[in-house]
């Protein structure tokens, strides 16, 4: 086993039981940081893989920023632990059966002879920049799917700003533009009186 | 590769590689700290004189050897754990607050030559590191079990966040105009022979400004402190800590600070390179230039009052981020006009 095979094993048992972590954890937070692990260690093996510009860009989008939020609300609820646990006999048999169709699924497309033959991994040289040639083939190959994407993107995030948004009346706010605006003569008069003689 | 080493590296084979970057390491990671430990010390001398005080001057001549004064104290005292505490998180944030604030420093260019890490997605790398720091205190202010701790990493992370964003944008124009992420192409790319006119910092101001309070933003420096905010929440995310643990957090906060003013002068002042055309390059230039920035934190510490908490965000969402959007797109356009000189 060279060691290309054991970082990538290393990484992927990681992956795993932090994946197992994350259903098992009981604590919602603990659940959250598993995710980051395991967020992480895909990351590392994305890097094995020599899609760099991938592997570092999970990590700073989704365990630098959407795991960060995610935390944030985690971290805010109050959540009844029996509560949550309730259930689960009831809905085992509706999970076992979904986990086991995507495992079903996965072993039917990555074990297929076409992936397994594409996947071969070709090695580039020192020089080869994942980022740039990324790069290229997005902004000119498929420059349209990534443009509809984006503005699909963007719609997305409106409409939920859109949706969340709401004006109560009578709420007092400051307007700093205003603020900025006050000149001194606005809010002070300067008097200018004599002294008064000493009694 | 120096000759006298040739026969160390035989003697070790393919361990060789290893020992040698684990070497490499340390000359990094040990300066880093004795920096650390003399930044504080010169926070603490410069805002006293800004506020015409003396500073610490009992501890050695001058007051040099307070920075091991400190250390030594907060060595011996007591680690406490909170009894409500999650201990693992607990002991584990100090660390996670540490750990990126050192990870960055992989691909940091000291000099043309002296890189440990000379890759080509550099600057996204420091991106990704940089924005895991918040872990630390987002853990220590959960696992803390305390009120206070918890509103200072809730404000962290919101902090955090927003001006991450402003920050990476800010970048954007530098790998731009430098057409690379590799943090030494970029200091190349500054290369020219008008010395200080050929720097980003010229055409790309805005974002020189930006970068630079986003970093401190970043850092939970003075004026954007909100997450330690001593008269408000005592002392934030760290106030369970003690001892070492503690020392950790002040570690990670300080080691930042210099990476943030290592990264501003490699992106916007050219790095090593000298800002006069008839003096040679060299990495004192890169070391006067963080000495420069490392002033400016301490000087905005000095001066300005801690932002509140709804103008600090007003400021990074409504005023940063469409600025940094606007100049991206100057630059874009800029770059495709024949009075683009960089």
């Amino acid at each position: 086993m060279s060691f290309f095979d054991v970082v990538f094993y290393l990484f992927a048992t990681i992956t795993v039981m932090a994946g197992m972590g994350v259903v098992v954890a009981r604590n919602p937070v603990h659940a959250a940081l598993f995710l980051v692990l395991a967020f992480c260690s895909a990351a590392g093996i994305w890097m094995l893989l020599e899609a760099e510009f991938l592997a570092i860009t999970l990590v700073l989008v989704y365990v630098g920023a959407v795991m960060v939020l995610f935390l944030f609300v985690v971290m805010m609820l109050d959540i009844n632990l029996v509560k949550l646990r309730e259930g689960f006999w009831r809905w085992f048999p509706f999970g076992a059966l979904l986990a086991g169709l995507m495992v079903f699924e996965m072993i039917w497309v990555l074990g297929s002879r076409e992936i397994a033959d594409v996947s071969s991994a070709v090695v580039h040289a020192a020089d080869y920049s994942n980022t740039k040639e990324l790069g290229r083939l997005i902004y000119t190959d498929y420059v349209y799917p990534f443009e509809i994407a984006a503005v699909i993107l963007l719609v997305a995030m409106v409409a939920a700003i859109a949706l969340t948004l709401r004006r109560r009346p009578g709420v007092k706010t400051q307007n700093i533009a205003e603020q900025v605006k006050a000149k001194k003569a606005d809010r002070l008069r300067i008097v200018s009186m004599p002294s008064e003689p000493k009694v | 590769m120096m000759e006298w080493l040739l026969p160390i590296q035989n003697l070790l084979g393919t361990a060789w590689l290893p020992v040698w970057t684990a070497v490499k390491i340390m000359v990094i990671v040990g300066p880093l700290m004795g920096a650390v430990a003399y930044l504080t010390l010169a926070e603490r001398k410069v805002i006293g004189w800004m506020q015409i005080r003396i500073g610490p001057n009992r501890v050695g001549p001058f007051g040099l050897l307070q920075p091991l004064a400190d250390g030594v104290k907060l060595l011996m005292k007591e680690i406490i754990i909170p009894s409500g505490s999650n201990k693992f998180l607990f002991v584990i944030a100090p660390v996670m607050a540490l750990m990126p604030a050192l990870a960055a420093w992989a691909v940091v260019p000291f000099n043309a030559e002296l890189v440990l890490a000379d890759v080509n997605a550099g600057l996204l790398y420091i991106l990704a590191m940089t924005s895991l720091g918040v872990y630390g205190v987002i853990i220590a202010g959960w696992a803390s079990n305390s009120k206070y701790a918890f509103l200072g990493a809730l404000r962290s992370a919101a902090q955090i966040v927003s001006y991450e964003i402003a920050m990476g944008f800010a970048l954007v124009t530098v790998l731009m105009a430098a057409q690379s992420l590799n943090l030494g192409e970029i200091v190349r790319g500054q290369q020219g022979s008008y010395g200080m006119l050929n720097w980003y910092i010229i055409p790309l101001f805005p974002m020189f400004l930006i970068y630079l309070i986003s970093g401190v933003a970043e850092t939970n420096r003075a004026p954007f402190d909100v997450a330690e905010g001593e008269s408000e929440i005592v002392a934030g995310f760290h106030v369970e800590y003690s001892g070492m643990a503690f020392a950790l957090f002040f570690l990670g906060e300080y080691a930042n600070m210099i990476l943030v003013a290592f990264l501003t002068s490699i992106m916007f002042m050219g790095g090593w390179l000298s800002p006069v055309p008839f003096l040679p390059d060299s990495i004192v230039w890169m070391f006067a230039k963080v000495a420069f920035v490392l002033f400016l934190f301490l000087w905005f510490r000095a001066t300005f009052p801690r932002y509140r908490y709804d103008q600090l965000m007003r400021l990074g969402w409504k005023v940063f981020i469409p600025i940094t959007i606007i100049w991206v797109v100057v630059v874009g356009g800029w770059m495709q006009t024949p009075y683009w000189l960089w």
